[in-house]
């Protein structure tokens, strides 16, 4: 199998899967959203014949007043379409086309910070700040990781590779949000040095926003960095580890090439496809993470988006925020799966 | 939740190595010797604290006599400045009947050794009484420098026949206030401003705290049926027991220890479940092969490719929260990636010859399977198992940290969420944040320590 006729399986995969995620997360909320939805009809209903030109003087009983109200009702579900259940495959089709070309409808609470209740609106507001915190904490992880995990992967049993190993095996345990939660108390409580809550008091069309984003941002970032790049130095170590007892290895210190050189250039080149790999499947599930991560620093991003949206039932902002979060891991996975192809031909048979 | 790790292949690690080697790792053993005492603290628990204390846990009123954000007692070890401790006592030290004329008079003794630098919260009197007609309670305290302060005298509410009253006698009580104030005259400083109970233990010359044992004397007359049927003093501080009481009142122990239980099941049961689905899956299918194989991996590419947490909120909030159904939604994420390596190692292990010779003489696919593959691969089931236990853990705490855990049984990031909720970062109260999640990083830390050990058995080219 070449690599595009491999290429284009993946994407006809990953396609399935993006609508099998979508069809999921319908089924899951559909019931919730329909009844959600028929009661803000009902409530509608109500305000407008209290309020409105309909007196409700003009009713004999209550009984009456009641099937009228109920009459109203029941046409404006049938107008919304509403009447079929939200199972119909009609429904259950168009809500899918529908989201697949990004029409994700009106928020039901939730709002942009600019106002707009359009779910696509406030996506599009939140998306880059999350990548703009998750990406930088993931370069930076990789980078610091890379550099340890090598010089750590090369003098197996040195104080370096203790250190290293240890770390990451200890940090790997703490969960990110609770040492957020300590760095919070620490460095914005004890020792004021960072702002606690994430979001910048400026509103974003202000000038001083992104330089006031990015100094909300560094506890944040600060505390990913601190509790990923042993994990990540680790990994590399073992990649490392494994390399430096091939041949090629020994043969090249035989002739005597600087060992740093060796480390450096033709170990590292050849655990790239892993690591690499691996590089583009952390970033997306980093994005996974930064719900809780971004709850508890309160980064106004996709992560607080999605938490805010479950804490209200904010049905189309969830079933919006699944599938953009889906379709960015779907991305990241598919991209993980091509280097991986070509980096190794061998998985691209399938064995 | 899924391992990343690159494999060769089974070869060389037997059941008997695997021990044999484990024994001898000493991070291996450490992560051993953690796990033991979780699993001592478990035992513990289950064995002393009623788990009806544990169920209570969101219920405010059975916490009605802790205090409220109480540092942990043992902090008073650290500080010169002894911060005063919340004194419950459930019972009178003495109890002392007598019937004279006939009126029976009940006496009960509650001592007091108070020997902290700052004033108590408050005391509170709670009792309970089945009695007939109107008896009369009279409250004393007999303080360290012999004088004493005549608290309450009061009748209790009249009833014809025999009932049952129960009353919380708050020191904000108007009439302890008037009494005390008629006594004002033993005290050189003015009390006006100044609440009750930092009276009560007040030195007599200066406003400043009197140090020593303090005895509350209940005294109660009656001329009918009398019966005391419950009967305790508190005095309220602000150190508590070994881990200190929230914003809510609940003793953190409590809480603490009985998470110890439920994350260890929910730790293991997710991985042990995750492991063996993974393994049973991954092995058919690298043994059939084929069309099955393809259609199996097809279906397993896209449950990994499902996004896990994402998923998970949606499913504790759309269908239920209980603790077993999230079991279950964690173990439906949790055996992609093991089926996937267990599918590669199968296909290595299914050419070999002794299972070409189990298929010439006739045995059955599933015999073949247990018999022939599967055992092969316990050591690193063994591995994943050890490794899946603290993602399992963390991701259960991360969704009780969200507020989506199970209510009736509270886990260590349920007492994370309610920290955060009440903002404990930003008041200081660091002893509701750290232990639970040193809990959470510590049983995580076990499991990592065998996994680790495990693995660097089950894949040699890692040790050196």
């Amino acid at each position: 199998m070449g690599l595009r006729r491999y290429a284009a399986t993946r994407v006809i995969t990953m396609f399935a899967v993006l609508l099998i995620t979508l069809f999921i997360t319908i089924a899951l909320v559909g019931s919730n959203m329909d009844s959600i939805l028929k009661q803000g009809i009902a409530y509608q209903v109500r305000t407008e014949i209290t309020e409105g030109t309909t007196a409700a003087g003009q009713f004999q009983s209550v009984e009456e007043f009641e099937a009228f109200v109920q009459e109203r009702i029941d046409q404006r579900v049938a107008i919304l379409g509403l009447d079929e259940p939200w199972y119909s495959p009609q429904r259950i089709g168009l809500s899918m086309y529908k989201i697949l070309l990004l029409d994700f409808g009106h928020a039901t609470f939730l709002t942009s910070d600019l106002g707009s209740s359009d779910v696509r609106d406030i996506i599009l507001e939140k998306l880059p700040r999350t990548i703009l915190l998750f990406t930088t904490a993931t370069i930076i992880i990789s980078i610091v990781g890379i550099f340890l995990g090598a010089l750590a992967g090369s003098k197996v049993g040195s104080a370096v590779d203790r250190l290293t190993s240890s770390f990451a095996v200890i940090s790997s345990s703490f969960p990110v949000w609770w040492v957020g939660m300590l760095m919070i108390f620490l460095f914005a409580f004890t020792y004021q040095i960072f702002p606690a809550r994430a979001t910048p008091d400026l509103s974003p069309e202000d000038p001083g926003y992104i330089g006031a984003l990015l100094y909300h941002m560094t506890l944040p970032l600060i505390t990913i960095v601190l509790i990923g790049f042993g994990a990540w130095a680790y990994l590399v170590r073992n990649f490392m580890v494994g390399i430096m007892q091939e041949d090629f290895v020994t043969a090249k210190r035989a002739i005597g090439i600087r060992p740093r050189r060796i480390i450096y250039l033709h170990a590292l080149k050849n655990a790239a496809p892993p690591i690499v790999t691996i590089l583009a499947l952390s970033l997306s599930g980093s994005l996974g993470g930064a719900i809780i991560t971004e709850a508890v620093f309160d980064w106004p991003g996709m992560g607080r988006l999605y938490f805010e949206a479950i804490t209200v039932m904010d049905l189309p902002v969830i079933i919006g925020a699944t599938y953009v979060l889906t379709a960015f891991f779907l991305i990241s996975i598919f991209v993980a799966d091509i280097l991986y192809g070509y980096f190794d031909p061998r998985v691209r048979t399938g064995q | 939740m899924s391992t990343t790790h690159a494999r060769g292949g089974a070869q060389g690690a037997t059941l008997v190595d695997l021990k044999k080697e484990f024994l001898g790792s000493r991070m291996g053993m450490a992560g051993i010797i953690i796990l033991v005492g979780l699993f001592v603290i478990s035992a513990i628990t289950v064995a002393v604290i009623p788990i009806e204390t544990f169920q209570e846990w969101n219920n405010p009123k059975s916490w009605i006599s802790y205090p409220k954000t109480a540092v942990p007692a043992w902090t008073n070890i650290m500080l010169a400045e002894k911060i005063p401790e919340h004194l419950v006592l459930d019972e009178p030290a003495s109890v002392t009947t007598s019937t004279e004329g006939g009126v029976t008079s009940t006496s009960q003794e509650f001592v007091v050794m108070f020997d902290y630098d700052g004033f108590p919260n408050d005391f509170i009197y709670t009792f309970s009484a089945e009695y007939e007609g109107s008896p009369l309670m009279q409250i004393l305290v007999l303080r360290p420098d012999g004088t004493s302060i005549k608290l309450i005298s009061k009748s209790l509410p009249s009833s014809q026949d025999v009932s049952v009253h129960s009353e919380r006698i708050f020191s904000t009580d108007s009439s302890i206030r008037k009494n005390i104030m008629l006594q004002s005259d033993m005290f050189e400083f003015e009390p006006g401003s100044i609440s009750t109970e930092d009276l009560v233990f007040s030195a007599t010359d200066v406003n400043e705290v009197l140090k020593g044992k303090y005895v509350f004397t209940v005294d109660t007359y009656s001329v009918e049926h009398f019966e005391m049927t419950g009967s305790g003093l508190i005095v309220g501080g602000k150190a508590f027991g070994l881990i200190g009481t929230d914003e809510l009142r609940r003793d953190l122990a409590v809480g603490l220890l009985w998470g110890t239980p439920l994350a260890l099941f929910i730790g293991i049961t997710v991985a042990v479940a995750s492991v063996m689905a993974g393994l049973l899956y991954g092995v058919y299918a690298g043994y059939r092969g084929k069309k099955t194989d393809e259609v199996m991996m097809r279906f397993n590419d896209v449950v990994y490719a499902l996004p896990a947490l994402p998923f998970l909120i949606i499913l504790s909030v759309t269908i239920s929260n209980s603790i077993l159904l999230m079991v279950g939604f964690l173990v439906i994420f949790g055996w992609v990636g093991i089926a996937k390596v267990s599918r590669s190692m199968s296909l290595q292990i299914k050419v070999r010859g002794y299972v070409d010779a189990a298929e010439m003489m006739g045995q059955s696919r599933s015999k073949i399977i247990t018999r022939h593959i599967i055992p092969q691969l316990l050591p690193y089931a063994f591995a994943s198992i050890a490794i899946s236990v603290p993602a399992a853990i963390t991701t259960e705490a991360g969704l009780s940290f969200l507020g989506l855990g199970d209510p009736s049984f509270p886990t260590w990031g349920q007492i994370l969420h309610d920290a955060n909720t009440f903002g404990a970062a930003a008041r200081g109260l660091w002893w509701w944040m750290m232990p639970p999640g040193l809990m959470i990083a510590l049983t995580g830390l076990s499991f990592v320590f065998i996994g680790n050990a495990l693995d660097s058995i089950v894949n040699p080219r890692l040790k050196r």
